[in-house]
C-alpha cells in the first residue's frame, strides 16, 4: 500500500501554483478564469501549510489556513465587485479589452 | 485545553484597537448623513487619526512589547512609522476633501471608511511579529485599496486599473504565502522572532529555505513596486482617481519598508547574504526602468509612478548594505539611512500629489504636463511649491530628497560596494531631467489657461507648510536622521 509522504504534497503543492501562476499569464481570455486562478494559488498555499503543519506536529500553520480562507473569501467578493463595475463600462470581460491604460 | 489562556496585554494595541471601533463606527454613523453634510464623516475620521496618535504617544513605552501570545510588537520603530503613517492620513484627508466635494458620484463616506480600515491594515503591518498577522495587515491594506481604486465607478480608466490591481495584488499575496509555506515547513515556526531564533541555532534545509525566500522577495518587490514587479503602478497612479493615487502612493510605502524590515530584517537576517543579492538586482533594475521610462510619460501621475518605481529602488540601496561580508557594523547606519529616505519620499510624494488635486477643478483633472505650463504666471506661490518638489525629488540640495539620497549613499560606500553607489547616482542625474522639465514648463512656457487657480484656505495652508517643510527638513535633516537612528537602535 502506497503511503504518502510529505514530498508527495508538496510536489503536489507546487503543480497547483504552478497552473495557477501559468493560468494568470497566459491566459488571455476571460477574467472570470482569473479569478478563479487566484483562488487556486491560494488553495495550493493551503495545502503546503496543512502538510507542514500534519508533518511538523505543529498546529499553527493548519490556524494559517483558517485565516487564508477567511480572507480569500473577501477577496473574491471584491474581486467580482471589480469585475461587474468592469463589465458595466467595457461590456467585455475578455482580458485583451484591457487596454485604455498604456504607457 | 484552554488552562494556560492567558487575557492579553491590550495596551501596546489600543490605537489599532481604537482605530478599528472608530472606522466601524463611523461607517454607521455615515450611512444616516446626507451628501450635503459629508463634512461630518471627515470631521470624524480626521479627529479618529488624531485620537490614534495621541494615544500612540501616550502608550509608548519605548520598549519593545510582545502581546497576543507574541503575535504583535510595539517598540520604537512602529511607534515612530505609525506617528508618520497618522500624519500622512491627515494630510491625504485634508488634500483629498476638495477634490471629491466637487464630484457628487465620488463624494461618498466611503472614502472615508475605507482610508481608515487601509491605515488600519498598514498599522497591523507595521507591528506584525508573526506570518498570519503581516498576512492579514497586508490584506487589510490590498482590500480597501483595491475598492477604492474602483471609487469611481463610472470611469472605464479606474475601473481597468482596479481590475489590474487586484490580479497582480492577489498574485503577489499568493507568492508572499507560498514563500510563507516554504520557510515554515523549513524552519516549523510562523513567529518573527521565533524565525530569527531557529535560523540561527538549528540545523534547517537550506535548499527549501532560500527556495521559500526567492518567493518572499517577489511577493514583497510586488507590494514595494520594483522592477521586474512593477507593472502594477503605472497603470494604477494612473487610473486611480487622484485622491487614491496620493493615498496608495504615501502611507503604504512606510507601511512596505516595516514589511520589509520585519521579514527580512527581523526574520530571515541570517539569510541576509542571499536576500542581499536579489534587492541589489531589483534595486539597480528598477533605478534603471523607473528613471529611463518617466522621461517619455505625458501624465505627470504616470510620470510620478515611474518615479516612484525608481525611489523605491533607491530606498532599497539602504536595505541591501546593513550585512556586509557576515559583518553588520554597519546595519545600524544602513537601515535608518533607508527609513530616512522612504519618510523623505512620503513627504515630497504627498506635496506632489497635493498640488495636482489643488489643481483639478470638476470636470477637469490636471494631470498632463501641458496643464502646467507657465504655472508660475498663474500662481507663484505654488508654482514655488511644486518646483521645491521636483528639485526635492531629483535630489538638489539643500532640500530633504537631497540628503536622503546622501545618507543612503553614504551608506553604500561604507559598505565598499562602490560600484553600486555610482549607478544610482548616474541614475539620479539621468533622473533629474524629468524632474527639471516640470520646472521648465512651470517657468518658462505659455500658460494653456490664464483662469486663476481657486483652493480652499485651509489646502493652500497646509500645501505650503508641507511644501516648506521639504525645504525646511532639507536645512536641518538630522532632525529626522536622528529619530531614525534611534527608533531603530532601541528596536533591533
Amino acid at each position: 500500500m502506497l503511503t504518502l509522504s510529505l514530498s508527495h504534497f508538496l510536489i503536489l503543492g507546487a503543480i497547483l501554483f504552478a497552473i495557477a501562476v501559468v493560468g494568470i499569464f497566459l491566459n488571455r481570455k476571460n477574467l472570470i478564469v482569473l479569478l478563479m486562478a487566484i483562488e487556486l494559488m491560494l488553495l495550493a498555499v493551503n495545502m503546503n501549510f496543512v502538510a507542514f503543519s500534519h508533518f511538523l506536529g505543529d498546529l499553527s500553520g493548519q490556524v494559517f489556513v483558517f485565516f487564508i480562507l477567511a480572507v480569500a473569501a473577501a477577496e473574491a467578493a471584491i474581486g467580482l465587485a471589480i469585475l461587474i463595475v468592469l463589465f458595466r463600462n467595457l461590456k467585455s470581460i475578455h482580458v485583451d479589452d484591457l487596454g485604455s491604460l498604456k504607457g | 485545553m484552554f488552562d494556560n489562556f492567558v487575557i492579553p496585554d491590550f495596551l501596546p494595541a489600543a490605537p489599532e484597537i481604537f482605530l478599528a471601533t472608530m472606522a466601524m463606527a463611523i461607517l454607521m454613523i455615515d450611512l444616516f448623513i446626507k451628501d450635503s453634510r459629508r463634512t461630518v464623516t471627515f470631521v470624524l475620521a480626521q479627529a479618529t487619526l488624531v485620537a490614534c496618535a495621541a494615544i500612540q504617544v501616550f502608550t509608548s513605552t519605548g520598549e519593545i512589547t510582545y502581546t497576543f501570545s507574541n503575535m504583535f510588537v510595539d517598540d520604537m520603530m512602529a511607534d515612530l512609522l505609525k506617528l508618520f503613517v497618522y500624519m500622512t492620513m491627515v494630510i491625504v484627508l485634508f488634500y483629498s476633501r476638495a477634490y471629491l466635494f466637487e464630484r457628487p458620484n465620488m463624494n461618498k463616506g466611503e472614502y472615508y471608511v475605507l482610508a481608515l480600515f487601509a491605515t488600519l491594515g498598514m498599522l497591523v503591518m507595521i507591528s506584525a511579529n508573526n506570518f498570519v498577522t503581516v498576512y492579514v495587515g497586508l490584506e487589510l491594506l490590498s482590500l480597501s485599496l483595491y475598492a477604492m481604486v474602483a471609487m469611481n465607478r463610472d470611469s472605464l480608466a479606474s475601473t481597468e486599473a482596479a481590475m489590474k490591481y487586484f490580479v497582480l495584488g492577489a498574485l503577489a499575496s499568493g507568492m508572499l504565502l507560498y514563500g510563507m509555506s516554504m520557510i515554515y515547513g523549513a524552519t516549523g515556526t510562523l513567529e518573527i522572532t521565533e524565525l530569527a531564533e531557529a535560523l540561527y541555532n538549528g540545523e534547517n534545509n537550506r535548499t527549501v529555505l532560500v527556495f521559500g525566500l526567492v518567493f518572499l522577495v517577489s511577493g514583497l518587490a510586488f507590494k514595494l513596486g520594483v522592477v521586474p514587479f512593477h507593472m502594477w503602478i503605472p497603470d494604477v497612479y494612473h487610473g486611480a482617481p487622484t485622491p487614491v493615487t496620493l493615498l496608495i502612493g504615501s502611507a503604504p510605502k512606510l507601511a512596505a519598508f516595516a514589511l520589509v524590515m520585519r521579514l527580512l530584517v527581523s526574520g530571515l537576517i541570517t539569510l541576509a547574504q542571499d536576500w542581499q543579492q536579489m534587492l541589489i538586482i531589483l534595486s539597480v533594475l528598477s533605478m534603471a526602468v523607473g528613471n529611463l521610462a518617466a522621461i517619455a510619460q505625458t501624465n505627470l501621475k504616470r510620470m510620478l509612478a515611474y518615479s516612484a518605481i525608481s525611489h523605491m529602488g533607491f530606498m532599497l540601496l539602504g536595505i541591501v548594505t546593513g550585512v556586509v561580508s557576515g559583518d553588520a557594523r554597519y546595519a545600524l547606519n544602513a537601515y535608518s539611512s533607508a527609513m530616512f529616505y522612504v519618510i523623505a519620499y512620503v513627504l515630497m510624494t504627498t506635496c506632489g500629489f497635493g498640488v495636482i488635486l489643488m489643481m483639478s477643478k470638476a470636470g477637469f483633472e490636471a494631470d498632463n504636463l501641458d496643464d502646467y505650463k507657465g504655472l508660475n504666471k498663474r500662481s507663484p506661490w505654488f508654482a514655488g511649491v511644486m518646483l521645491i518638489v521636483m528639485f526635492s525629488m531629483a535630489g538638489v540640495p539643500p532640500f530633504i530628497g537631497f540628503f536622503a539620497k546622501f545618507s543612503v549613499l553614504q551608506a553604500v560606500v561604507a559598505s565598499g560596494q562602490i560600484w553600486l553607489a555610482i549607478v544610482a547616482v548616474v541614475f539620479s542625474l539621468i533622473g533629474a531631467f524629468y524632474y527639471l522639465r516640470v520646472v521648465k514648463l512651470m517657468y518658462f512656457d505659455a500658460p494653456q489657461d490664464d483662469s486663476v487657480i481657486v483652493a480652499p484656505n485651509h489646502i493652500r495652508i497646509l500645501l505650503s507648510a508641507n511644501g516648506l517643510a521639504v525645504a525646511a527638513l532639507g536645512l536641518a535633516p538630522q532632525v529626522i536622521m536622528s529619530l531614525c537612528a534611534y527608533a531603530l537602535l532601541r528596536s533591533l
